[in-house]
C-alpha cells in the first residue's frame, strides 16, 4: 500500500519466497501433509520389517531347499538396507503393487479391492448416522437450554460405550432377540448388503456421535451467548436472521473440525467393529493378517489407513481456511 | 518462594467453589471402583477360573450375582477379579503418557524455538496414526499380551497430555514470577521443578483422569480383538469377547456384565476428569 | 405530536440469578432524556449502569429480570410484542458498545455488519444501505470507504472499528443513542478522536444520547444533565454544569476529588473501602460505609431521592455537609 514496502517489496520477496502466501498454502496443504504420510509410513514400515518373524518359511514352508530359500530371499529384498526396501515398497505401492501377502499369497492390492469397498459402505453409513445424529441432537441440546441437560447426558453416556460394548448389546437386542437384522456378515448385493451393514454401521458411530452432539451442542451455545451476538440482538435483526448468520455460521468451525475428526477416525474404528460383526473388510483383514503376522498386508492396510486420515483432516483445514477469514487473508 | 506458590496454589484449589455434587459423586465412583479393582480378586466368592459344567449359562441368581457363562464360571468373580487388569492396563498408560507428555511440554514450552517446533511436528505425525492401530501393530511386532498394547497406547495417549500441557506451560512461562526466579538465580531445573510444574499440574491430573476413560476402552478393545489378554485371563475386554458366542444362543450376561463395568468406569472417569478441567480452568 | 420525553425510566429495578439466589442489581432508578437530550449516567463498575442499559433495549440475559416502568416516546419498552421490539431496537433506538472487537462478528465483512440492521429492518435496499454507510464514512473522515465495506474487523485498529460502530449505530437513523462506554477499550490517543466523532454526529443530528462512563470528567465533557450511580441507585440527578462544579452528594464530590489534576501536583485522595454491588446493602444508604460524613441515621434509613436546588439528591445530610463538600472537591 505505501510506498516504502512496494519498492522495498520486490527484493523482499524474492529473499524470503517460501514466506508468499501461495507458497506457505502449499506448504500446509500439500508439503505437510505428504511429509507426514511418508513419515508414518516408513515408521510403520520399519518396524514392521524389522520385528521378527521369517517371511521366507512362511511363503515357502519348511521343507523348501536352502537354494529356493536363499532366491526367495533375493526376490523379496529381505538382505537390502532398509531405506533400499522402504523405496522399494513406496515406488511399488505408488503404482499400485503393494507386495504379496505371505499367508494367501496373492498380491496384496488384489486382497484389498474387494473389501475396500465392503469398509466403505460401512464407514459412509456411520458417517451419514453420525452427521445425521450429531448435528440435530447437537443443535437441540445447543439452542435449548431446557433440553441442554439431557442432550449432555445422553452425549455423555454414549461416548462412554466402546464399538465392541455396543456391538454385543445390538446383536443381542435386534438379531437375535427381535430378528430385525442379521447377526454378522456383510451381504451381498445393494439393499441386502444396507440391511447387513445397519447394525455395524450404528455400533461404529454411537461414541463417534456422542462426541459431535456434544461439540455441536456447546460451539452453538457458546456462540449464542456470544457479545457480537448480542449487537446483533440490539440492532433489532430477527431471530432467525441471527441465529442463521451468526451463531450458526460461527458455530459451523468448530462443528466442522470435529464432524471431519470423527469421519477421519471412523476408518480405524472399523478396525474393531468388522472383526465383531464378521464383515469382511479392511478391518477384518488387518485384524487376521496381525494374527498370522502377514506383515506385507499390514503394512498395506495401515499405510492406507493413516493416508486416509491425513487427507480428511487436511482437508478440514483447506474447510477451515475457506470459512475463516482470519485464517484466509494472513493474520 | 516455592511454599508460597504452592500454599497458593493449594488455597485456590481448595476455596473456589466448594460445592460441586457431580465432581463429589464421581470422584467417589472413581475411588471405589479402584479400591474395588484393588482388593477384586481378595473378595471374589468364587474362583474365576473354577468350571462347573453343571452350572453352565446360568441367569443371574442368589448363587450367582450376575449368572454363569458357558463354561459355568461365576462371572460376578470374573468381572471383579477382572478390574484389576482392566484398570492396570489404562493406569500404566495413563501414568507413562502424563509422564512423558508433561515432560515434552515442559521441554517445549521452557525452550520454545527449535525445540518447540520439533515437538510440534513430532506432535503431529503421532496425532495421524489413529491409537487402535498403533495398538494393533505394536501387537502384530511384539506379539499378543498385556504390554505391547500397553506401550503402544502410552505412545498414543503421549500428545493429547503433551499438548494441552504445553499450552497452559506457555502461558505460565510468560509470566513474570518465572522471570522473577530466573533473576534471582535459580536453576532452570529446580523453577520447573518446583514452579512450573506445581502450576501445572492440576491440568495434567485432569487430562489423565479424562485419559484414562479412554485407555479403559481402548485397551479393552485391543483384548476384544484377540489382541491383548488372552483367554481364559479375566479381564472385561476378553470377557466381552467370550460372551459373543453365547449372546447368539440368547445368553447375554457375561457380554454385558463385562460391557456394563466398561461403561460405568468410563462415565465416572470421564465426568470426574470433566468437573476436575472446570474446576481448574483448562481447556479442554 | 406527544410530548413525552423520548425515554423515560421509572422505578426500574434489575434482579439477577436464580429462584434460590435472587440479587437486586438495580433498585428503584428514576431517569428521563428529552428529544435532542444527552445525558450521562456515571459511576464505577458494578454500579448496575449497563445493566441499566440493556434493561432499557430489554436485552438482559435470561435469567434477570426488570420491574418498574420504562416508557420510550410514551409507549411501554417491556410491553412491546416481540415485533415492535424489534422496530423499537431497529430504527428508534441504537447500542454503541465498550469492546468493538468482542462486539463485531469476526467471519463477516464489515460491509455486512454495517448494513444488516437496516437491510434485516428494511428500512433500506442493499445498493442504497452500502451507499448511505459510504457516505456516513467519508462524513467522519473513513478514508477509502468502498475498500472498507470488503475488509474483516481483524483487519481494522480498534478506534477504527470503534468508528464503524457508531457508522452501524447512526445508519438507521435512530432517536436514541445509549454508548456503554464508547472508548474505554481504545488506547487514549484514539479516545478522544472517536469521542468528538460521537459528539459532533449527535448534535447535528439532535439525537437523544445516554451516555454511560465511569469517567466523570469525560461525561461532563459531553452531556447536558448528569446522574451518579451508586450501588444500583441514583444518588445524584442534575444538570451537568451544576453537578461538575458543585457536587451535593459526598459520592459524587469523591469522586471529583480522587482525579489527578493536570495544573496542581496534590496527593490523590481515593475514596476509602471498596465499591459495594445493590445487593449487599442490608439498609441505610449504601455509602454509608465509605462516606466520611455519615452518622446513625445515614446507616439505618435509606435516603430517597429528594429535590435541593434545583436538582435530585439522595442524601439526608445534604443541607449540613454543603460547604465540607466544597473543601473536599476544591482543596
Amino acid at each position: 500500500m505505501s510506498v516504502s514496502t512496494s519498492a522495498a517489496g520486490v527484493p523482499a520477496r524474492l529473499r524470503t519466497s517460501w514466506r508468499h502466501p501461495a507458497t506457505a498454502l502449499a506448504m500446509t496443504y500439500v508439503v505437510g501433509p505428504v511429509l507426514t504420510i511418508l513419515c508414518a509410513s516408513f515408521l510403520l514400515f520399519a518396524v514392521l520389517t524389522l520385528s521378527p518373524g521369517d517371511p521366507v518359511a512362511q511363503l515357502l514352508g519348511p521343507h523348501a531347499s536352502d537354494s529356493a530359500r536363499a532366491a526367495m530371499r533375493v526376490r523379496l529384498g529381505l538382505d537390502d538396507p532398509l531405506p533400499e526396501r522402504y523405496w522399494h515398497w513406496l515406488t511399488g505401492a505408488l503404482h499400485g503393487d503393494l507386495g504379496t501377502s505371505l499367508t494367501y499369497r496373492e498380491p496384496v492390492s488384489d486382497l484389498l479391492a474387494p473389501r475396500l469397498l465392503t469398509t466403505f459402505v460401512l464407514v459412509g453409513m456411520a458417517a451419514v448416522l453420525i452427521l445425521v445424529a450429531g448435528l440435530v441432537l447437537g443443535g437441540i441440546g445447543g439452542t435449548s437450554p431446557r433440553w441442554r441437560p439431557l442432550v449432555n447426558a445422553l452425549a455423555g453416556l454414549g461416548i462412554a460405550v466402546p464399538a465392541f460394548v455396543a456391538t454385543t448389546f445390538l446383536i443381542s437386542v435386534f438379531a437375535v432377540n427381535l430378528g430385525w437384522f442379521p447377526t454378522g456378515g456383510a451381504g451381498s448385493g445393494f439393499t441386502d448388503r444396507l440391511w447387513h451393514l445397519t447394525l455395524p454401521a450404528i455400533a461404529l458411530s454411537i461414541g463417534y456421535a456422542a462426541y459431535l452432539i456434544q461439540m455441536t451442542s456447546s460451539a452453538i451455545g457458546e456462540e449464542a451467548v456470544a457479545e457480537h451476538v448480542l449487537t446483533g440482538r440490539g440492532r433489532g435483526l430477527p431471530g432467525s436472521w441471527v441465529f442463521r448468520r451468526h451463531i450458526l455460521r460461527n458455530a459451523a468451525l468448530p462443528i466442522l473440525t470435529a464432524s471431519g475428526l470423527t469421519v477421519a477416525g471412523l476408518v480405524a474404528g472399523a478396525v474393531v467393529v468388522e472383526p465383531a460383526f464378521g464383515i469382511d473388510g479392511i478391518g477384518s483383514l488387518l485384524i487376521r493378517s496381525v494374527s498370522a503376522k502377514d506383515y506385507p498386508v499390514v503394512t498395506a492396510v495401515s499405510a492406507l489407513i493413516v493416508t486416509v486420515f491425513v487427507v480428511v483432516t487436511t482437508l478440514l483445514d483447506a474447510g477451515q481456511h475457506l470459512l475463516d477469514p482470519r485464517l484466509r487473508k494472513g493474520r | 518462594m516455592a511454599t508460597l506458590t504452592a500454599t497458593l496454589r493449594l488455597r485456590r484449589m481448595s476455596t473456589r467453589r466448594p460445592g460441586d455434587p457431580l465432581l463429589m459423586v464421581s470422584a467417589a465412583l472413581a475411588a471405589g471402583l479402584v479400591v474395588l479393582a484393588v482388593i477384586g480378586p481378595w473378595i471374589a466368592p468364587y474362583d474365576p477360573a473354577a468350571t462347573d459344567v453343571l452350572a453352565a449359562s446360568q441367569g443371574p441368581s442368589g448363587a450367582h450375582l450376575f449368572g454363569t457363562d458357558s463354561l459355568g464360571r461365576d462371572i460376578f468373580s470374573r468381572a471383579l477379579t477382572g478390574a484389576r487388569l482392566s484398570f492396570a492396563g489404562p493406569g500404566i498408560i495413563v501414568l507413562g503418557s502424563a509422564g512423558l507428555g508433561t515432560l515434552l511440554a515442559l521441554a517445549a514450552a521452557w525452550h520454545g524455538g527449535w525445540v518447540d517446533r520439533l515437538l510440534n511436528r513430532l506432535l503431529t505425525l503421532l496425532f495421524a496414526i489413529p491409537g487402535v492401530l498403533v495398538a494393533v501393530v505394536a501387537a502384530a511386532v511384539f506379539g499378543a499380551g498385556f504390554w505391547a498394547p500397553v506401550l503402544a497406547l502410552t505412545l498414543v495417549y503421549t500428545p493429547y497430555v503433551a499438548r494441552v500441557v504445553r499450552s497452559v506451560a506457555v502461558r505460565q512461562r510468560q509470566l513474570p514470577y518465572i522471570e522473577a526466579l530466573q533473576l534471582a538465580g535459580l536453576p532452570t531445573w529446580r523453577i520447573c521443578l518446583r514452579h512450573l510444574l506445581p502450576n501445572v499440574a492440576p491440568i495434567v491430573l485432569a487430562q489423565a483422569t479424562i485419559g484414562f476413560g479412554s485407555a479403559l476402552m481402548d485397551f479393552g478393545a485391543v483384548s476384544f480383538l484377540g489382541l491383548g489378554m488372552q483367554p481364559p485371563t479375566a479381564e472385561w475386554g476378553v470377557m466381552v469377547a467370550d460372551g459373543r458366542s453365547e449372546v447368539l444362543d440368547g445368553a447375554v450376561q457375561q457380554s454385558m456384565a463385562a460391557g456394563l463395568c466398561i461403561v460405568i468406569s468410563v462415565v465416572a472417569f470421564n465426568v470426574l476428569g470433566e468437573r476436575l478441567t472446570q474446576r481448574f480452568g483448562g481447556t479442554r | 405530536m406527544n410530548n413525552a420525553p423520548l425515554l423515560e425510566l421509572r422505578g426500574v429495578g434489575i434482579t439477577a440469578g436464580d429462584r434460590r439466589n435472587r440479587r437486586t442489581l438495580v433498585r428503584d432508578v428514576d431517569l428521563t432524556v428529552a428529544a435532542g437530550e444527552t445525558v450521562g449516567l456515571v459511576g464505577e463498575s458494578g454500579s448496575g449502569k449497563s445493566m441499566l442499559v440493556k434493561s432499557a433495549m430489554r436485552l438482559l440475559p435470561r435469567h434477570a429480570a426488570t420491574s418498574g416502568r420504562i416508557d420510550f416516546e410514551g409507549r411501554s419498552v417491556l410491553g412491546f410484542s416481540r415485533r415492535e421490539l424489534s422496530a423499537y431496537r431497529s430504527r428508534d433506538v441504537a447500542l454503541i458498545h465498550q469492546d468493538p472487537r468482542a462486539h463485531t462478528n469476526p467471519l463477516r465483512t464489515i460491509g455486512d455488519f454495517l448494513v444488516e440492521g437496516v437491510v434485516a429492518g428494511k428500512l433500506l435496499g442493499p445498493r442504497e444501505a452500502r451507499q448511505r454507510a459510504c457516505a456516513l464514512m467519508a462524513a467522519i473522515g473513513i478514508t477509502d470507504p468502498e475498500h472498507r465495506l470488503t475488509q474483516y474487523p481483524h483487519q481494522l485498529s480498534g478506534g477504527l472499528l470503534q468508528r464503524m460502530m457508531i457508522v452501524a449505530a447512526l445508519l438507521p437513523s435512530p432517536k436514541l443513542v445509549f454508548a456503554d462506554e464508547p472508548t474505554t477499550a481504545l488506547d487514549v490517543t484514539v479516545q478522544s478522536e472517536v469521542m468528538a466523532i460521537l459528539q459532533e454526529q449527535i448534535r447535528e443530528r439532535n439525537l437523544g444520547l445516554l451516555f454511560i462512563s465511569h469517567d466523570l470528567d469525560l461525561a461532563a465533557a459531553v452531556t447536558d444533565s448528569l446522574a451518579v450511580m451508586y450501588a444500583g441507585t441514583v444518588v445524584e440527578r442534575g444538570t451537568t454544569a451544576e453537578v461538575y462544579s458543585r457536587p451535593l452528594h459526598p459520592y459524587t464530590a469523591g469522586l471529583l476529588a480522587c482525579r489527578p489534576s493536570a495544573t496542581a501536583v496534590t496527593r490523590l485522595k481515593p475514596i476509602p473501602g471498596r465499591p459495594v454491588s445493590a445487593y449487599e446493602v442490608a439498609s441505610g444508604c449504601a455509602f454509608a460505609a465509605r462516606c466520611p460524613f455519615a452518622t446513625e441515621e445515614c446507616r439505618k434509613d435509606r435516603p430517597q431521592l429528594r429535590t435541593v436546588e434545583d436538582r435530585l439528591v439522595a442524601c439526608h445530610r445534604v443541607e449540613q455537609i454543603g460547604a465540607e463538600l466544597a473543601q473536599v472537591v476544591h482543596s
